[in-house]
């Protein structure tokens, strides 16, 4: 450890003399090792451990459950197919399990695993290099620090990509979240819109083919063998309450073992990420209950209103927590403290208006079978007309009151 | 009937918003969206003018210009098609509604109508009221719907200039390229707001 600091002191020189311009390279890798040593001698002091990199560590850790549950679903989905008659896909991937002697096994624990991150790790590998490149640049040009906004962003969009994605997609997604998402704003706590979010709706709208077709859930040639590879959420637009309550336990969709984007098929995961980032105080519960007691107004509303065209009507709330990205969203995504709103008010109008939305959006648009991604930018798109009328209100109010007084 | 009014303005107002649907009415959107204050202004003056020039344009439309239109007036003018003059008739209503509000602001609401400026004016060739009208013709509404048709579109572009100027309030704090400051991020905004408002795309009404 003295040896790194050491290396890393030497280096500052360096980086402070002849290479200045990339000293935010060379701070990033100094933090991430290091507490910083510097203490504000003006105010205002903010006396807390928890500052920026401490936070976005913690909702990297908060993650660890759906990263785990990236690996292990992915490859269980897909080793379950190849079990049911889909082929495996002709990729380097098949070829490596087959090397290091896995069989495509669903109840092989560790078969699963591999088989998953596979699919997971390249992802994720290409968001860090593609996206840490752009931030590197952005740093370095505009001479701001390298924040651990980025790290959150790059754990979380390769969560809420289907396995098989094509690389290139997730580098031309990750590129326009971080360029055009957040950089251009200023970089990270500037952003109105969640760069994760932005590089998912833009490779979800630019390549549909790719990301809304039925082929791209499970890790295996799905279309080919009579094997579904379309989502629950996409079977109950189609078929309604019935064909989920026929072909899926509810327990198996909290646990998240049902096919899906990688990550946030587990609710069980999210739960226990949600659960960290409350007592840690750094996700709003009032953002996530809110969430939750939208979707169950919203959908209890279609339930009782019912349709005789549409049989997604039907699918009532506790479906719609454990299905598709609901879980992942609420905990995750609607939570950023940027793109919230910083008022409390503000935060539970937010909460709800996104619950409802996701359930109109997943029922009566049928261009969509999921909605938590394009109800939670609709939502950020207003978090800030939210935050300027709960202020606003909030000084009408107290204004009134001191005129009272006097 | 009430439901389909009821579809119509929800159509208006988020699946096809007038603002980041179609983009029209940029000009102002851009120009007025830097105070939540002037935007609600402006696009309260918005929807009036909507509500009323669309129905107005409608009778214009109905009882003057269509093919045939005019054989109240004599059934010997059967065959007569003023369509042509739609373009004018439509902005001459239209700058005749916007005269008539500014007057009011002026009269009623001077801070706002200081704060709205040359923009209140300029509503009369906001291409988002012409558009409307136009749109009321080529899908042929009815007098109601045309009415429920310029109160939606009109409260959807409200609600846009609304939201983008309260994000551009947030963004005087940030730290934005120079080359980017003022007009360039607003457009950048724009686009990443009609991403968002993409979700109610292929809502079928």
């Amino acid at each position: 450890m003295r040896l790194l600091r050491a290396l890393l002191d030497k280096q500052e020189k360096i980086f402070s003399g002849k290479l200045e311009r990339l000293h935010p390279l060379h701070e990033a890798g100094d933090t991430f090792f290091f507490t910083p040593g510097k203490v504000t001698k003006n105010p205002s002091h903010v006396r807390d451990a928890l500052d920026l990199k401490r936070t976005m560590i913690v909702v990297v850790i908060a993650l660890a459950g759906c990263i785990f549950m990236a690996c292990y679903n992915t490859g269980y989905q897909g080793n379950l197919a190849i079990a049911a008659g889909a082929t495996a896909l002709e990729s380097w991937r098949t070829s490596l399990m087959a090397t290091m002697g896995f069989a495509f096994d669903p109840s092989d624990f560790l078969a699963c695993f591999v088989h998953g991150a596979l699919y997971y790790l390249p992802v994720l590998i290409v968001t860090l290099a593609v996206g840490g490149l752009w931030e590197a640049v952005f740093a370095v040009v505009r001479r701001h620090e390298i924040n651990e906004g980025f790290l959150v962003t790059w754990m979380l969009f390769p969560l809420i990509l289907p396995p098989t994605v094509p690389l290139w997609q997730v580098a031309l997604g990750i590129s326009f979240g971080v360029v055009v998402g957040k950089e251009v704003f200023g970089g990270t706590g500037y952003n109105i819109l969640n760069p994760a979010l932005v590089a998912r709706a833009f490779v979800f709208f630019a390549y549909p083919a790719e990301l809304s077709g039925d082929k791209v859930w499970i890790a295996a040639q799905t279309s080919t063998d009579g094997v579904s590879g379309a989502t629950w959420l996409a079977s109950a637009a189609l078929e309604g309450r019935a064909a989920i309550d026929t072909g899926l336990t509810w327990w198996d969709a909290f646990l998240g073992l049902i096919p899906g984007s990688m990550g946030e098929t587990s609710t069980l995961a999210c739960l226990a990420g949600a659960v960290l980032l409350v007592v840690t105080g750094i996700g709003s519960w009032r953002i996530i209950v809110s969430v939750a007691v939208g979707t169950i107004a919203a959908a209890s509303l279609l339930n009782a209103v019912g349709s005789t065209t549409n049989p997604f009507f039907e699918l009532p709330f506790w479906w719609h927590f454990v299905l598709g990205g609901w879980a992942f969203g609420a905990v995750f995504m609607a939570t950023e403290p940027v793109t919230a709103p910083g008022t409390n008010t503000g935060r539970v109008v937010y909460g709800f208006l996104i619950g409802v939305l996701v359930v109109l959006i997943r029922v009566v648009n049928p261009a969509y079978p999921e909605g938590m991604m394009l109800g939670i930018l609709f939502m950020n798109v207003f978090a800030p007309v939210i935050d300027h009328f709960s202020i606003t209100s909030n000084v009408k109010r107290r204004t009134a009151r001191y005129v009272n007084i006097d | 009937m009430l439901e389909s009014y009821l579809n119509l303005a929800v159509k208006a107002i988020f699946v096809e918003n007038m603002a980041l649907a179609f983009f029209l009415g940029m000009c102002s959107f851009v120009a007025v969206s830097r105070k939540v204050e002037t935007a609600i202004g402006l696009g309260s003056a918005v929807v009036f003018v909507l509500v009323v020039t669309v129905p107005l344009n409608n009778l214009v439309y109905v009882y003057l210009l269509k093919p045939g239109a005019l054989v109240w007036l004599d059934p010997s003018l059967a065959e007569q098609d003023l369509t042509f003059l739609g373009f004018l008739t439509y902005i001459g209503t239209i700058a005749a509604m916007v005269q008539i509000v500014e007057m009011t602001l002026d009269r009623f609401f001077p801070a706002l109508y200081n704060a709205l400026g040359v923009f209140l004016p300029l509503i009369a060739v906001n291409c988002a009221i012409l558009g409307a009208s136009l749109f009321m013709v080529e899908r042929n509404y009815t007098f109601g719907e045309s009415l429920v048709f310029g109160f939606g579109s009109g409260v959807g572009w409200a609600l846009a200039i609304v939201a983008l100027a309260g994000i551009r309030e947030r963004l005087r704090y940030s730290n934005i390229p120079v080359g980017l400051r003022g007009l360039g991020i607003t457009f950048l905004l724009t686009g990443l707001m009609a991403m968002g408002f993409m979700a109610f795309a292929g809502i079928q009404l």
